[in-house]
């Protein structure tokens, strides 16, 4: 659909993109993370590209990432290719779409930040530092968005522990439980007509 | 619902013949004046609204209109997930109402946390609240909620409500504390 995309970044940008595929209507180029912003600003400006509407911004974790029908000499090895932060975006005026891909080590999760060029990238790149810890450099205020400053790790990194909580309150630091000493609570409620067990 | 007691219920009812007339009447008042602060946080809100309304309307057992400030609220009806980031909110809005006060968690996902057991949701509003009445179900039917209604009626009747019974602890322990200090 948007080969013509793929095709004039290939010739515009020839060392900064990797390698570009065509998935299911979906036009996908891989762009060395250090040329991100400026093939970025060339699809932005570029009146014969205009892209003007960022569509998502998210990252994909590819630790044990085993597909099917992947050949396993192509499953996830390399902690240098672990995250892949994803751009997409749109050009209402010729009816392109692309998305950008960026592979991010594990060791270094750094990837330049798109807020600067399209506003709308500013919450879903705080999100997309939320859940995968990746620092987008150059944003202007990152922070966590949906989790709490509290918060340690990041929850959809496909190594934390899927059932870990990390609670702000407990019942047993709440004033109602602590009032009584347990022992003397348990007396009473043995004594007295009230027992606490509910339907 | 029905004709049936449940055990429960016949407790209950023989523990109101062991109250004083003057707690029978204020318990009686109790359980049909209730007012209700829903805390609606997702898709339970819609059968919320549905018990609330004409057809079933929750009105019929005395929760006649829903109150959006807990200060002039006694029942809290928490409906809906609980993340673990609403905790501390949803602590500071049972500890502004009004004394003596009773909490009904509506749908699994109040009263365990549901499907979420995931980094993100509470298991259970009970970690930060006590909790008098759990409802099941994903959402509950209307029918269920109302059998909870009357479930909670007959325990405030009862004077079994969570913020009753630890009043009542209160009372044993300061009046102990008293005894003691006369021995002294
Ligand atoms: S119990 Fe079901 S309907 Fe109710 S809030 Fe949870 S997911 Fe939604």
């Amino acid at each position: 659909m948007s080969q013509k995309v793929l095709d004039a970044l290939k010739a515009s940008h020839a060392s900064a993109i990797e390698r570009t595929e065509s998935e299911h209507g979906d036009e996908i180029a891989w762009v060395k993370r250090d040329q991100l912003l400026a093939v970025a600003t060339w699809l932005r400006d570029d009146p014969a590209m205009a892209f003007d509407s960022p569509v998502f911004c998210t990252a994909i974790d590819r630790l044990d990432w085993r597909p099917l029908g992947v050949p396993p000499s192509q499953h996830f090895k390399d902690e240098n290719l672990r995250f892949e932060v994803c751009y997409q975006l749109r050009s209402s005026r010729h009816r392109y779409r692309v998305r950008l891909k960026v592979t991010v080590p594990e060791h270094d999760p750094r990837c330049p930040s798109l807020a600067s060029l399209w506003p709308a990238f500013d919450w879903q790149e705080r999100e997309t530092f939320d859940m995968y810890g990746i620092r987008f450099e150059g944003h202007p205020d990152l922070r966590r968005i949906f989790l709490y400053e509290e918060f340690v790790g990041y929850p959809l990194r496909k190594d934390y522990p899927k059932e870990k909580r990390q609670p702000l309150v407990r019942r047993d630091d709440l004033p109602i439980a602590s009032k009584t000493p347990t022992s003397e609570r348990t007396e009473i409620a043995a004594g007295d007509s009230g027992d606490e067990e509910t339907p | 619902m029905g004709v049936e007691l449940t055990t429960t219920r016949l407790e209950d009812a023989a523990k109101w013949a062991k109250q004083s007339k003057l707690d029978r009447a204020t318990n009686w008042g109790r359980k049909f004046s209730l007012f209700t602060y829903p805390f609606v946080t997702a898709c339970c809100g819609m059968e919320f609204m549905s018990v609330a309304g004409p057809k079933y309307d929750l009105a019929r057992f005395g929760a006649e209109f829903p109150r959006f400030s807990p200060r002039q609220s006694d029942l809290l009806m928490i409906v809906g997930t609980i993340t673990e980031k609403q905790g501390p909110a949803l602590k500071r809005v049972y500890d502004q109402m009004t004394e003596p006060k009773w909490v009904i968690a509506f749908g699994v996902c109040a009263s365990t946390g549901g499907f979420y057991q995931n980094y993100h949701a509470m298991p259970g509003a009970d970690q930060v609240i006590p909790v008098d009445v759990y409802i099941p179900g994903c959402p509950p039917r209307p029918e269920q909620v109302l059998d909870a209604m009357i479930m909670l009626m007959d325990r405030i009747q009862a004077g079994r409500g969570h913020s009753q019974l630890r009043d009542k602890r209160e009372q044993i322990i300061a009046a102990r504390e008293a005894e003691a200090s006369v021995d002294e």
